[in-house]
């Protein structure tokens, strides 16, 4: 159950007080300074290597420019090609996350309330999850033709894996004491559900949302190098193609960037919402 | 324990009976989506066949290579670089920066470098199963409670010392988690290659292949089954090891 | 059957085995005790004795194998709308996601009126000693003060029956005393009726009207001892006077029998 849900790094509590602030400002550095770093030093291993695979980072940022930006200020800068293949497909990446999203926590809290439901789901759950999700792009792609709802499909059915178990995991975890407080003060259903077994499994829910998100990317890209009349996957495919290099890592690069986008926009979210969390955010699963 | 094995076969076959009523009411076409009776007879004829046997074979060595030598490249290397605080804080923010690019968008790349062949769909899953171990490597060897190191360090032990009985033992549950991590990754990976990259064999390719203009739903379907069960055994045996030798940990976990 | 004019609680030959068989463990023996209105009884006995699993019969939260408790003339079955626990592990009976004061509305949210929840909630806080800490996060109060919360919790849904489970065994003896007093004191304002479970004798003769001394497991009522003390208890007098030595003397050669 745990091989889904990645470790985060955890604030102890010897990382706290006066050397903390300090510390923090010299890992902010860091987080800057290696990264940039490690740019210049492809920058020299590529001009020095010069392989029409590998082009240094220049040449990706000019090919980057040219195929994602330089657009009028009214699209926010973005090209044409951006705005008719970012745009769909990152509606289709957070439709189907979120699809599965609501489909996961629903059912998984369902499934983690209910010994007897686990015992009887629980072993088709495992192997569901064990299915790598491209292999299904084919028979999403007969059942439901080239295009979107064979992307959403594909990414629902991939990312609702680790929210479904992590979530079941979460409501599994609600401490006999706490069940208990709530049976003796007359909880009605709906507070039991929404006031103790959703907050308590929020941060193994959240630690699942995490792991679904960077899938979701990765089924979005998959889904559309198969097939798909536009997105980014389809540029990628394209570019390809006509053996652009430069144009390939750009979309490789627009994808980690926005991978990170994402990752830190959901790290916030969480933060904000588990705010309640003795010490802070702790470790969401393992 | 009796009960829960059998309720677990109900639900399996519950959800087979679901499937086959689906498929044979005619809300689909059946040759989209055959009945698993259709599926698990195809099944059968093609384990006899072995030209499938073969590609199996190859996609479960392509996949336990990968993560071989992804776990022998992160592994030590999550080690060292865990060990030393401030080199530990530097890589986590290579980690962090090169972890987001997401490994199937060079899958296009590699196949153009390195041609169709199984170094491609290894490489590719060697790439990205490699950043999860490494993370949860550096991570459990830097996060360790200063407190065990400094008790062992109180009753006299060297640092080689330490390192084997403190240090490893407190990383090797977190490097296991990252190992099943990975191990799910990889075959994804290799599968995804196989798929979109053709001509190098493997489960992925016969998907692709009877998947072609919509032909053989059987045997895609009888190849995903086969897919499934190879990342199940895989995680399943991962999570024995898991148990048996790091059994500890969850009392452990418990206590924090 | 009828009730005595002022009973609020009756056990009668209350039993409770785990699981079934002839095998099966039997947690508690054959127990029946009353409980009248306004009083503070305690139960006794030695650690392991079924003191908790009682509690949990008498609270509907499991069902017994054998008896009857009736609440105020009512046979229960399941948990009774009329009562509230105070629970040994207040880190866990309190919500770590709520507020102080969410954790004192969250009973009566579906109850009363928002204007009547605010109300009750801020004079339960004041009963205990915390009013103006409605805002914090239990974790951020001491372990005495979260117990004081749980109390706040159970006096703001005003039952009927207060049980308490080893309310304040995980507490230091200084806090401890205070919680003692202050659950007398509380007590005294309200005419609420508890019946709290401890293990410790100096405790169960020290807050109350009866003690009830439970044998060892299968539990059964060795004796019921009635205590003469002054309504108004103090720490150092009264648990120096004659007739406290003289119970609790009795109570412990009970309960080490």
């Amino acid at each position: 159950m745990s091989a889904t849900t990645a470790v985060r790094p955890v604030r102890g509590p010897h990382r706290a007080g006066g050397a903390g602030a300090r510390r923090r400002a010299t890992s902010t550095l860091q987080r800057v300074a290696v990264p940039i770093v490690a740019v210049i030093a492809w920058e020299i291993a590529a001009r020095a290597g010069d392989s029409p695979f590998f082009p240094p980072p220049t040449d990706i940022a000019v090919a980057f420019w040219e195929t994602w930006l330089g657009g009028p200020a009214s699209q926010l800068f973005l090209s044409d090609v951006a705005v008719q293949n970012i745009l769909p497909s990152l509606a289709r990446m957070l439709g189907g996350w979120a699809v599965a999203v609501v489909v996961g926590v629903s059912l998984g809290c369902a499934l983690g309330r209910s010994a007897t439901a686990m015992d009887y789901a629980g072993p088709l759950l495992a192997f569901a999850r064990a299915i790598p999700p491209p292999a299904l792009v084919p028979v999403f792609l007969v059942l439901f033709e080239l295009g979107t709802p064979m992307q959403l499909a594909t990414i629902i059915f991939g990312v609702v894996w680790p929210v479904l178990l992590n979530s079941a995991d979460g409501a599994r975890s609600v401490h006999p004491v706490q069940v208990q407080t709530a049976q003796v003060f007359r909880i009605p259903r709906r507070q039991w559900v929404f006031g103790v077994v959703l907050p308590a499994a929020l941060p193994k829910i959240f630690a699942g949302m995490r792991v679904s998100l960077s899938l979701a990317l990765i089924l979005m890209v998959i889904s559309e190098l198969v097939g798909a009349t536009n997105g980014i996957g389809l540029q990628l495919a394209l570019a390809q193609r006509r053996f652009d290099f430069d144009t390939m890592w750009a979309a490789v690069v627009l994808l980690g960037a926005l991978g990170h986008l994402f990752n830190s926009v959901l790290l916030a979210v969480e933060r904000r919402v588990l705010a309640w969390q003795p010490g802070g955010t702790r470790k969401g699963g393992s | 324990m009796l009960r829960r094995v059998v309720r677990g076969v109900i639900g399996f076959a519950g959800f087979l009976l679901v499937w086959e009523l689906f498929s044979r009411s005619g809300v689909v076409r059946e040759e989209f989506l055959p009945p698993p009776t259709t599926v698990f007879a195809r099944l059968a004829v093609l384990l006899t066949e072995p030209p499938f046997v073969a590609d199996v074979v190859a996609t479960v060595l392509a996949w336990l290579i990968a993560v071989v030598i992804a776990s022998a490249i992160a592994v030590p290397l999550g080690l060292l670089l865990g060990s030393v605080p401030s080199v530990a804080a530097a890589s986590r923010a290579l980690v962090e920066f090169l972890r987001p690019i997401p490994s199937v968008a060079l899958i296009p790349l590699v196949i153009v470098l390195l041609g169709v062949g199984p170094e491609t769909k290894i490489t590719l899953a060697v790439y990205a199963s490699l950043w999860p171990l490494l993370f949860n490597t550096i991570y459990a060897m830097s996060e360790i409670d200063p407190v065990q190191v400094d008790t062992a360090r109180a009753f006299g032990l060297s640092r080689s010392r330490i390192l084997w009985t403190v240090q490893l033992p407190h990383a090797a549950p977190f490097v296991m988690t990252g190992v099943r991590i990975s191990a799910s990754i990889a075959l994804i990976l290799v599968i995804s290659t196989e798929l979109l990259a053709g001509g190098s064999g493997g489960l992925g390719q016969v998907i692709f292949d009877a998947g072609a203009g919509g032909g053989r739903m059987d045997i895609v379907l009888s190849a995903t089954l086969v897919a499934g069960v190879i990342g199940f055994l895989g995680n399943a045996a991962l999570e024995k090891v898991q148990r048996r030798w790091l059994g500890w940990d969850d009392q452990i976990d418990a206590g924090r | 059957m009828t009730e005595p004019a002022g009973t609020m609680l009756a056990v009668s030959r209350l039993q409770h085995r785990f699981g079934s068989g002839p095998d099966a463990p039997t947690a508690i023996g054959d127990v029946s005790f009353e409980v009248r209105a306004g009083e503070l009884v305690c139960i006794v006995g030695p650690s392991g004795c079924g003191k908790s699993t009682l509690l949990r019969t008498v609270a509907g939260l499991l069902s017994p194998t054998g008896g009857e408790v009736v609440l105020h003339g009512e046979r229960v079955t399941g948990v009774s709308e009329d009562l509230a626990v105070v629970f040994q592990d207040y880190s866990r009976s309190l919500y770590p996601w709520l507020s102080v004061a969410g954790n004192v509305e969250f009973p009566l949210r579906t109850r009363l009126g928002k204007a009547e929840r605010r109300a009750r909630v801020a004079e339960a806080l004041g009963m205990v000693g915390l009013g103006g800490q409605g805002g914090k996060r239990p974790w951020q109060l001491s372990g005495g003060m979260q117990q004081r919360v749980s109390i706040a919790r159970a006096l703001a849904y005003r039952p009927a029956l207060m049980l308490m489970d080893e309310p304040f065994a995980s507490l230091d003896a200084q806090t401890r005393a205070d919680l003692e007093d202050l659950l007398l004191r509380v007590r005294a304002e309200h005419r609420t009726t508890i019946l709290l479970v401890t293990h410790d004798i100096d405790e169960s003769v020290y807050l109350s009207d009866r003690v009830l001394v439970l044998s060892k497991s299968p539990a059964t009522v060795l004796k019921t001892l009635d205590v003469d003390l002054p309504v108004e208890r103090d720490q150092v007098v009264t648990r120096g006077s004659a007739e406290f030595v003289r119970l609790r003397t009795e109570v412990a050669k009970l309960v080490h029998s």
